[in-house]
């Protein structure tokens, strides 16, 4: 009886590494397009990828990768299974785009999608923030100047020691992890900007000043809080001194919970980031791999979609899940290139 | 003599003190066990408490006409065309149909806020693929209202806040009383949630392409794992020569078990992936990790299983004249199956459970399919929990926790079948 049983498990054990032997040849036709890359485009670019699978009937994967990881798995090549399409929260860099070309992939288009918000928020009970880069600058960074344009370990205990009009409570933000881009945008867009308003600071060499921008506080008033935003939305509620730095649409989907405070005057609004006036933003990329486009037809047609009316323009589906959209020049130019691209290619 | 001096002030003292020990002990361990029981509990009762609502989902039922505006000339017709016909439109005017006074665009954008768009669109256009007569008929559907929606009348949202706190507007509340009123809004059993696929919008988003993923990879991992790791384990207890090199592949196979998952991720990728050009989020490829991760939890099970069987039934066998194989597969091995099942099922479990490996696969994805073979992308059932606690939409949590409770059952049935294998196969013999 068990010798049976056991000759079973064998044979079924031997089948199915035979037909793993023969996988990677069935596999070769591509049947579905792939996408890699940021997290927080991963929200946009699978509500694409819904409506586009719903619309052609092709299957779309979307990896969350990080815009690192994204840009070195989509650089790889141009075979077959080499990812389609990277999203990215920032500016593919030089060594990504050699890396790129290195590999024989000669044909990357840049997809610029739309803006993001950085916000600093508290809970909706706690008084209304009202900062400059220069406030949070001196609240989170390690070493600040200090009267004699000394650069000294950050003295700063409460909001109010930097600027009278906020209140007396105790510097304590949580914020997102080294890892995450959203860490990465923050400290380069709010910590260096609020670095470069200062005059003492102008002195200074600019790898010193990048030391000085970039670095935040490791004495527990900046608190790494990992990945999980809705976390992050719970602490504040339960800690109404505590600060909390997330992406906007977190702040949109809980306007019940936390609001934003205002930075250089200007309220995290839709608006206010769409129009650059509010300072914490970033823009967001798509990059397609045209080298593929002859190899996976619906690849042109998933681009465009990025750039259709129905999904970045205002009140288009991708505004109703956060995405705040381009100028309409700058939108008519992103489509204008992504067409352009398919009559080149095909 | 004896009695006095067990009578002493000195034993009876030590004598007290030897029980109270033993309360004590019998006290730790009490508190130890009712720990557990709570924080099980607490886990449990927050899970329900959150998740419950999300079986349930509110329904619109609506009336939309098929305008043939909206469609390609019938002779343009094909599976294609009618798939991008303009359905957004059908759906607003059906809605705008039920409130005749809405005029203004932004009132409009408001009242169609109220339905899940993709929800809807995508169901007239699968009802027109499947059958193109509806075209220029009057048709009833019933669709999602919006997640926004759901969460307000499952009293997710609170409706006393202040307008701008909320993401629904005093118009839209009044709107939908209106419909409730008019019977238009229902709620449901949540089929989305057991048979549709991942989607971006929570209202349409289900578990059944990361359900599928999960089983592909308990399958192939059970495939693979088994006769693999139970043949080791047989073989490094009864056949394997007892030298230095047996005692080395011990020691690592014991290692094994014990090194972080992710490692098994990094090691499948370079493997399968990179070497033997397997594509990635593929079942297939996230069996044959997690193959890898349950092997040496399976050897150190059997062999466990293996020692506790009486070397009585071997010697035995021997002296009746069996043969060394004889022997171990005739008597050792059945008599330890139910520990070496039960050493696998637990295995397995922890297989459905792990997520950390298939992030280097690329399993930690979105699929909009439900897979149908072991090499379409598909993900699993933890990533798929995973994913959606990191979403911004409020009624991600609700069908986290679901998802959750999901997982928990399955997890629970596979403990309860060992529980059984193993009580079954004892009394059988």
């Amino acid at each position: 009886m068990s010798g049976r049983v056991w000759t079973f498990a064998v044979g079924a054990a031997l089948a199915l590494s035979a037909c793993a032997d023969g996988g990677p040849e069935s596999v070769e036709t591509e049947n579905s397009i792939r996408v890699v890359g940021s997290s927080t485009v991963y929200p946009f670019s699978t509500k694409v990828a819904q409506e586009f699978r719903n619309k052609t009937g092709w299957n779309v994967v979307v990896e969350s990768t990080g815009s690192g990881g994204g840009h070195r798995a989509f650089c790889e090549g141009i075979g077959p299974n080499t990812p389609d399409v990277t999203s990215s929260s920032r500016p593919q860099k030089p060594s990504e785009s050699k890396l790129c070309q290195s590999n024989g992939i000669e044909n990357v288009v840049e997809i610029k999608i739309g803006y993001d918000g950085i916000v600093v928020a508290n809970a909706i009970d706690s008084p209304s923030m009202d900062m400059n880069l220069s406030t949070l600058y001196l609240g989170l960074a390690k070493l600040v100047p200090n009267a004699n344009c000394e650069m000294v370990e950050n003295p700063y205990e409460t909001w109010n020691e930097i600027d009278p009009s906020l209140p007396d409570t105790k510097i304590e933000v949580y914020g997102p992890s080294p890892t995450s881009g959203t860490r990465d945008a923050f400290v380069e867009i709010s910590m260096e900007g609020g670095a470069k308003t200062l005059d003492c600071l102008a002195n200074l060499g600019s790898d010193d000043f990048r030391v000085a921008a970039h670095t935040l506080r490791e004495d527990g008033h900046w608190i790494d809080s990992g990945e999980n935003d809705n976390a992050l939305v719970q602490t504040l509620i339960n800690t109404p001194t505590a600060i909390g730095v997330f992406g906007y649409s977190f702040l949109d989907q809980n306007t019940d919970k936390v609001k934003g405070a205002r930075i250089n005057g200007a309220e995290p609004t839709f608006e206010n980031i769409a129009t650059g006036h509010y300072p914490v933003a970033r823009s967001l990329y798509v990059y397609v791999k045209g080298d593929k486009m002859g190899s996976v037809p619906g690849l042109h047609d998933f681009a465009m979609e990025f750039v259709s009316d129905e999904a970045s323009a205002p009140g288009g589906y991708l505004e109703k899940i956060g995405l705040v959209p381009l100028m309409p020049s700058e939108r008519l130019d992103m489509r204008e290139a992504v067409a352009h691209l398919s009559a080149s290619n095909l | 003599m004896n009695v006095s001096q067990h009578m002493s002030d000195k034993a009876r003292k030590h004598l007290k003190s030897r029980y109270a020990k033993e309360r004590r002990f019998r006290f730790y361990g009490l508190s130890a066990v009712l720990f557990a029981i709570a924080s099980l509990g607490w886990l449990l009762l927050s899970l329900f408490a959150t998740g419950l609502t999300a079986f349930q989902e509110h329904y619109v039922t609506l009336e939309a006409e098929m305008t043939v505006s909206a469609f390609a000339p019938p002779d343009q017709r094909s599976v294609e065309t009618l798939r991008i016909a303009d359905y957004k439109s059908i759906v607003e005017n059906a809605i705008e149909a039920k409130f005749p006074d809405v005029r203004t665009a932004g009132e409009k954008d408001l009242l169609f806020a109220l339905i899940s768009e993709s929800g809807a669109t995508d169901h007239l256009r699968k009802r027109v693929v499947r059958n193109p007569d509806i075209i220029g008929s009057k048709i009833v559907m019933t669709v999602p209202t919006s997640d926004q929606v759901d969460q307000l009348l499952k009293g997710h949202i609170d409706r006393n806040v202040p307008e701008a706190r909320r993401q629904i507007s005093d118009q839209q509340i009044l709107w939908l009383d209106d419909l409730r009123a008019r019977g238009a809004i229902k709620k449901k059993f949540n089929s989305i949630l057991f048979f549709n696929p991942d989607s971006r919008d929570p209202e349409l988003a289900g578990i059944a392409s990361a359900a599928v993923g999960s089983v592909m990879i308990v399958i192939i991992a059970f495939i693979l794992a088994l006769p693999i790791g139970v043949g080791a384990a047989i073989y490094l207890d009864e056949f394997a020569p007892r030298n230095r090199l047996r005692d080395w592949v011990e020691i690592n196979i014991n290692n094994l078990a014990a090194v972080p998952s992710i490692i098994f991720g990094l090691l499948g990728l370079a493997v399968f992936i990179n070497i033997f050009g397997f594509q990635r989020s593929i079942p297939l490829v996230g069996g044959m990790v997690l193959a890898l991760r349950a092997f040496p939890t399976i050897v150190i099970a059997t062999r466990a299983a293996l020692r506790s069987v009486s070397p009585a039934m071997v010697d035995g066998a021997l002296s009746l004249g069996a043969s060394h194989v004889q022997a171990v597969f005739q008597q050792k091995v059945p008599q330890a199956m139910p520990g070496i099942l039960t050493g696998s099922i637990v295995s397995m479990a922890l297989v459905l459970g792990e997520t950390a490996p298939l992030l280097m696969i690329g399993m930690v994805a979105f699929v909009t399919e439900i897979p149908t073979t072991v090499t379409d992308p598909a993900t699993a059932l933890p990533v798929q929990i995973f994913l959606w606690s990191e979403s911004p939409e409020r009624a991600w949590s609700e069908r986290t926790a679901a998802a959750i409770l999901i997982l928990l059952a399955i997890l629970m049935t596979m403990n309860a079948l060992a529980i059984w294998l193993r009580s079954r196969l004892g009394k059988r013999r």
